[in-house]
């Protein structure tokens, strides 16, 4: 069996990391409303972010990606970034990278290499893995990493009431620059058809409940359980742990499989508040973990992408965390921004669903 | 004048989402349990009961593929068909060719995959239960006729929906008993009143789930069940008592009283005679819980309640375990799961492991006489088998 390593030579480790999710906020209640359904306590999460009407997963992207350079000020510069990758499932181009209109707007151009990563939700945190790649073999001396979307959820499908914006940047860089040190990572793969969006087509389809056990449970507790082994740690080495985060009850459901309690989730569990950003949802839980941790804290990561695989991380937060917090925005207070969005033909409009041509 | 027909062997897989699995890879498990239980290689035929495998899972000649998956080449094969009630028929076909002497093996296999397709696909195949042409052509699907059904003899009756919560409660708390079963944990009323609709008045918890089985039973003739092996060691002879079929129109609109299931009572009846004893002589009765309307109109279709008394006698909790009449002892379709077309096969096996006495923390007392009855359509052909131990 394919046993690669789980970490780089020399160590790498986070210098900077952003978050940004948009204002808009749109009430499950008024999409089950719309599609005549009783909002009876059983909608999966309470509102969903929305993004503005000039915003997209690259303008979003652009946002996220200036808060991590400012919390990696004095260890990396833009123009030193030697790659810019995005991951996301809600690319505004079919054909022509994000990546370079981020490494432009943040001035990482010209020498640097840029690339548009999609593995449905796990695109951003596939990212961060080719950027690890790039700085743990001195192709780079720091890159950055996004995983960001404008998630797309068909108008009446159950996954309307989910599909949310947002998400978060991180710069890697060497381990003893880092504000966290990545302890280690491993990535699990199979071809497992869950969920997926065919060419030309504006909304995923999915398999019900297929994309459960077989799907997200299966890939997430094998790449989690196989990190733990491999790095002799147990759950509770851990403050916090992040899951990719579809709805509140999936995130749960694997922490308790694997061991971590609510108290490790409960704090990274983003979809509570705002839904599923997808490629975004990783590491937005990051970010809000990143937030809260004190030096010497672990933080466990787990995505999931449809289609299907998971990137597990394990990271050790230094003292440069403290320094680094406060020159960017919190997670929170994109959180508490909220601007709520009451009838569902203006949600349509600022989904981008009502298209005229 | 006919052989008597006895169990040799059963088999089955747990009832599950059976995410990475074949239709062939189940069939072939259940069939090999149950013939490594009868201690035989080789069957003279083998009968596969199957509403769905064409729509399902893109397979038809899929008796032949189950002999072959099974090692049973070259036996004789065939896929029996009727709806919902394919399990039942399958096990009908290989008594009657026991009993007329046309075989002295066989085996039956229940057997459906259904979570390989999402659940519109599985409704529009559980759909061609229905009259294409008076039904399902103006969109009614299987669970809309059954909560026309279930609308009516709430109406009728006037009571709340929550008087069918016994059924959908007693099916979970015996599924809890039964490792083989789907849903393997225990329900209160307050879930059920709470449950989302499906089809209003029908809820999630009034149906029984998707999912995917196979149960297998080995038929011969019931002096070789009594002198198999060692006494010690041979499990207690179950004879089949009685077969009977009995069919009905398949649209509810060309019934005199959709809520009067004629072929529910007709078979029932006929069956009863045929094993010379009376309802009152059941141990138990596995009636074909798909919904549970269903229950309902069963258990008053074959005279145990008046009409409109079901829900009453059910509230009393003369269905429960060690009640007058134990009902889906091993949780029924509603508990154990409803693989469409194996659910009758499932009831048929379940019903050996009590009059065996092996049905474990579920095991009804002394029991010695069940029946089984697997239904098609909305009651449009029903499957009726009387088993006793001997």
């Amino acid at each position: 069996m394919n046993s690669p390593a789980t970490r780089s030579h020399p160590p790498v480790g986070i210098l900077g990391y952003g978050a940004y999710v948009p204002e808009g906020r749109v009430p499950a209640k008024v999409l089950a409303a719309a599609w005549g359904r009783t909002g009876d306590g059983r909608l999966p999460v309470e509102e969903k972010s929305v993004p503005g009407l000039d915003e997209d997963t690259i303008t979003m992207a652009i946002e996220a990606a200036r808060h991590a350079l400012a919390r990696a000020q004095g260890t990396v510069e833009a123009s030193r970034l030697g790659a810019v990758f995005v991951g996301s499932e809600s690319k505004p181009y079919a054909v022509k990278p994000s990546g370079t209109v981020v490494a432009e707007a943040i001035g990482a151009v010209p020498w640097t290499s840029t690339a548009d990563f999609e593995f449905a939700c796990k695109a951003g945190t596939e990212a961060m893995r080719a950027a690890m790649a790039f700085v743990g073999s001195g192709l780079a001396e720091a890159a950055l990493a996004i995983g960001m979307d404008a998630a797309q959820g068909k108008p009446g499908d159950h996954l309307e009431y989910t599909a949310a914006a947002g998400g978060g940047a991180v710069i890697v860089g060497p381990a003893d620059l880092a504000l966290a040190r990545i302890d280690g990572s491993c990535s699990y793969v199979t071809d497992t058809p869950d969920f997926f969006r065919r060419q030309h087509l504006h909304y995923p389809e999915h398999g019900h409940r297929f994309t459960g056990e077989p799907a997200y449970f299966q890939h997430v507790e094998a790449a989690s359980r196989r990190l733990l082994d491999t790095l002799g740690q147990a759950p509770s080495d851990y403050r916090f742990a992040v899951f990719h985060q579809p709805n509140p009850k999936f995130v749960r459901k694997a922490a308790k499989a694997l061991g971590f309690t609510e108290a490790q989730v409960g704090p990274t569990a983003v979809v509570d508040r705002i839904g599923n950003t997808y490629s975004g949802a990783s590491l937005l839980g990051l970010a809000a973990a990143l937030d809260r941790a004190r030096e010497g804290d672990r933080i466990f990561l787990c995505s999931y992408g449809s289609g299907a695989g998971s990137d597990a991380f394990s990271f050790t937060v230094t003292g440069r965390i403290e320094e680094a917090r406060g020159r960017a925005p919190l997670l929170e207070k994109h959180l508490d921004r909220r601007r709520p969005i009451a009838d569902y033909g203006a949600y349509l409009r600022r989904a981008g669903a009502v298209r005229t041509l | 004048m006919s052989r008597e027909v006895g169990v040799l062997g059963i088999g089955q897989t747990p009832v599950a989402e059976h995410w990475g699995r074949s239709i062939r890879d189940l069939a072939a498990e259940a069939g090999r349990a149950a013939l490594a239980e009868a201690g035989i290689e080789r069957v003279d035929a083998i009968y596969v009961g199957n509403m769905a495998s064409g729509l399902l899972c893109g397979q038809e000649n899929l008796a032949t593929l189950v002999a072959d998956a099974a090692g049973l080449l070259p036996a004789e094969a065939v896929k029996i068909e009727a709806a919902c009630a394919s399990g039942g028929a399958a096990v009908r076909a290989g008594y009657q060719a026991i009993a007329g002497g046309l075989a002295e093996r066989v085996l039956i296999l229940g057997v459906e995959k259904m979570t390989d397709k999402i659940t519109d696909a599985v409704t529009a195949a559980l759909a061609t239960a229905a009259d294409a042409d008076y039904e399902a052509a103006h969109g009614a699907s299987f669970v809309a006729l059954n909560a026309l059904l279930m609308r009516r003899y709430l109406d009728e009756r006037r009571v709340d929906r929550e008087a069918f919560a016994p059924f959908a409660v007693l099916a979970h708390r015996n599924a809890a008993k039964n490792p083989n079963a789907f849903f393997r944990h225990e329900i209160t009323t307050e879930d059920f009143v709470r449950s989302p609709a499906v089809a209003e008045p029908i809820t999630v918890l009034d149906s029984a789930g998707i999912c995917d089985g196979a149960a297998a039973v080995v038929l011969a003739p019931l002096e070789a069940c009594r002198s198999r092996g060692s006494e010690a060691r041979r499990p207690r002879a179950v004879r089949i008592a009685a077969s009977a079929s009995v069919t009905d129109t398949v649209a509810l609109g060309a019934r005199r009283d959709p809520l009067v299931w004629e072929s529910v009572g007709g078979s029932a009846r006929k069956a009863l005679q045929q094993a010379g004893v009376s309802l009152k002589d059941l141990d138990f009765y596995e009636p074909h819980d798909a919904f549970t309307i269903v229950t309902a109109l069963s258990l008053e279709a074959i005279g145990f309640a008046e009409k409109f008394r079901a829900v009453d006698l059910a509230k009393e909790g003369r269905f429960d375990a060690g009640g007058d009449l134990p009902i889906c002892t091993l949780g029924g379709l509603k508990g154990r799961g409803h693989p469409v077309g194996a659910s009758g096969t499932y009831q048929f096996v379940e019903a050996v492991q009590q009059l065996r006495g092996a049905a474990g923390a579920a095991q009804v007392e002394n029991a010695r006489l069940g029946m089984v009855q697997s239904v098609g359509g909305s009651g449009s052909v029903a499957l009726t088998h009387v088993l006793e131990a001997v």
